[in-house]
């Protein structure tokens, strides 16, 4: 079975600036990371990859250079190999831009059975990308999935929605969009690490995934950051000082009033 | 794709009934409408036996419900393709979905499909008034700014728009409109997906996501004893327990209690957060609540800033005197 695992590199911190013309997010690779939900979507890969023999874990990643990190970090965690899809141009990609380079490496790379995804990076939040490879890719996709099976050529899944938990099965290949609950990711050995850095992985480019410029980056896409600004925050609020003991009374009584006058505060 | 000037609304669509998410869209979905023309479709996928009458009067111009006839349900790339078709055969100029499961499951792989700009879980939609193109701002970086993305070219212009951002109005009954039921049979094979089970949730998260009053408790409530109490008050005042994360790193409640931008957002008609700092993570998910009332011994503490009534004191005592005059209250002879 062929496993491929989609990762993405974010800020390690919330310090993330954005560029005040393009919109575009500067980042600072001195401080990134893998996506946190991404190592759970990479440990998923290599649990499945233990129950089936023979099983290759491929990470892919769409990013600067300093991406190649992650890779690594991806191979330490029990990928088997790290494809990097980089190059000026995918500079500035919305989720649509980005998911026509990762459908594009996903065909290069070889056959596929499985791709796993995470359900949101934690600098976008957008949770698009996945749902619109699969598309690309013209196969099903299972978003917001805490559990997997596969057997034979079927998987089956348990998406977590709101009100409860949705069970479905689709054949293989489809994308899958994990959450936090899929697996608790086991920390990768020194031994591990020592082993995936020697590892060298390939780069590939517009021209080796036969996309025109028009496809990708801030020209391929179809959204644009018009406006940035702050959030604005204020109520007029009522402050009440809530003494010890029974000076407590006034702040419990407005609070009554508050649930009172609202008809929140039933005998 | 050429597009019209109608405004699409996906019904939010859960367990084959229409969920009241529906009309916060349909409110948005009105708004811009007046700005920027056009008729308010609202398109409901495979709605089971479904009234459908009281989407007009929450703003729909028209119903589009799309029936696959007879069949189990439907999984989301199916349920897409049918979105995907309604939209090629309307070509509105905007299409717009919650943002829950359901919306952020069918909006990308629709917007794929139509090769379009989807914009994820705006908490504000607008119409440009020059160029009359659709404004879909969100929280970015972690809630910290706040960005306006438009979509210039490619059509439809799509957005997820957060639970909550909107009051839907009062549905008004005299309001008229056509609902339009068409078979869709095309289905499902080439997706070879299919449903297995849904199996509902105890706790759910209509307790927080629906309800009138919720109570959150923080990293100020000290420790799990004192965070229980929290519970206490909750289950007296028939109210919804939330959690900061930290509260919930910390271990004082499950996840599905968190409330903020990766937790839940809320909306209630009074909202009590116990000794929470207010940053601005935790109030991406509670700030259009009604009524904001804050207990933190720090007045200088941000969460200050969005509330109407700040309670200056210790978190755990004061919630403890708020409980005992709640018991006194419910013992006490009516008025
Ligand atoms: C990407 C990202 C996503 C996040 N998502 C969320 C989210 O969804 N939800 C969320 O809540 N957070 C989220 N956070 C975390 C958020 O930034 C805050 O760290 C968190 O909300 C703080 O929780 P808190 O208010 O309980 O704790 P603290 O920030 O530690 O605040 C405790 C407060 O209690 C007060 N206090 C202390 N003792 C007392 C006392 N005895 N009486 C009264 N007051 C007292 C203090 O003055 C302080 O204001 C996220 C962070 C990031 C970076
Ligand atoms: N540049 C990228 N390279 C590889 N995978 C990505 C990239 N962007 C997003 N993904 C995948 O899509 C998931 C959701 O990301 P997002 O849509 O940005 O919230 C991530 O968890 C990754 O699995």
């Amino acid at each position: 079975m062929d496993i491929v695992v989609l990762i993405k590199q974010v800020p390690g911190t919330s310090n993330v600036r954005m560029d005040p013309v393009t919109g575009v997010m500067i980042r600072d690779a001195s401080e990134t990371v893998m996506n946190p939900l991404d190592e759970h979507a990479v440990a998923e890969a290599a649990r499945i990859k233990a129950l089936n023999p023979g099983t290759s874990v491929t990470a892919i990643t769409m990013g600067p250079g300093s991406a190649k990190k992650i890779l690594t970090e991806a191979c330490a965690r029990g990928a088997d190999r790290g494809i990097l899809l980089s190059h000026r141009t995918f500079g500035g990609s919305d989720t649509i831009a980005t998911a026509r380079v990762l459908a594009a490496a996903i065909q290069k790379q070889g056959t596929f059975d499985i791709i796993l995804a995470g359900e949101k990076a934690t600098d976008g939040e957008t949770g698009q990308t996945g749902p619109m490879t699969a598309t690309l890719l013209n196969i099903p996709v299972i978003t917001f999935v805490r559990r997997l099976s596969v057997e034979g050529g079927n998987i089956r899944a348990q998406r977590l929605v709101e009100e409860g938990v949705e069970e479905v099965e689709a054949k293989l290949p489809a994308l899958i969009t994990v959450v936090r609950e899929i697996i608790t990711p086991p920390l990768p050995t020194l031994r591990n690490y020592v082993v995936a850095r020697k590892l060298s992985f390939p780069v590939w480019g517009p021209e080796d995934l036969g996309l025109k410029e028009n496809e990708t980056g801030l020209k391929g896409s179809a959204t644009r950051v018009v406006k940035v600004f702050s959030p604005k925050l204020s109520r007029n609020t009522e402050f009440i000082t809530a003494g010890q003991g029974e000076g407590a009374g006034p702040a419990v009584r407005t609070i009554f009033e508050a649930l009172e006058k609202r008809d929140l505060l039933k005998r | 794709m050429e597009a019209k000037n109608g405004i699409m609304v996906l019904a939010e669509v859960r367990n084959r009934k229409i969920h009241p998410l529906t009309y916060e869209l349909l409110a948005w979905g009105r708004r811009l409408s007046e700005k920027a023309g056009g008729s308010v479709d609202c398109a409901v996928l495979d709605p089971g036996g479904e009234d459908l009458e009281s989407l007009i009067s929450y703003g729909a111009h028209r119903v589009l419900a799309v029936s696959p006839g007879n069949v189990p349900p439907l999984p989301a790339t199916s349920l897409a393709g049918m979105l995907v078709r309604l939209i090629r055969e309307e070509s509105p100029a905007i299409v717009i979905a919650a943002a829950t499961t359901y919306g952020r499951t069918m909006m990308p792989i629709a917007a794929a499909r139509l090769s379009t700009g989807l914009t994820a879980d705006c908490t504000g939609l607008d119409i440009d008034t020059e160029d009359k193109l659709l404004l879909q701002t969100r929280p970015a970086i972690g809630g910290n700014i706040m960005a306006t993305i438009k979509t210039p070219s490619a059509r439809p212009q799509m957005a997820t728009v957060r639970p909550r951002s909107i009051k839907p109005p009062a549905p008004d009954k005299g309001r008229r409109g056509e609902i339009i039921v068409r078979q869709d049979q095309t289905l499902p094979g080439i997706w070879r997906e299919k449903f297995i089970s849904f199996i509902p949730d105890q706790f759910g998260d209509k307790g927080l996501e629906g309800a009138d009053l919720v109570i959150t408790g923080g990293k100020g409530m000290k420790n799990k004893d004192n965070f229980l109490m929290l519970d206490e008050l909750s289950a007296l005042l028939g109210a919804a327990p939330g959690a900061t994360r930290d509260a919930v790193e910390a271990g004082w409640a499950p996840f599905s209690r968190q409330i903020g931008l990766t937790g839940k957002t809320v909306a209630p008609k009074v909202y009590i957060a116990a000794g929470v700092s207010g940053k601005i993570q935790h109030l991406a998910g509670m700030m259009t609540s009604e009524y904001i009332i804050a207990i933190n011994e720090d007045p200088g503490a941000q969460i200050f800033k969005v509330a109407d009534l700040g309670i200056i004191g210790d978190a755990p005592a004061m919630v403890g005197k708020i409980i005992e005059a709640v018991k006194e209250y419910k013992n006490s002879p009516g008025r």
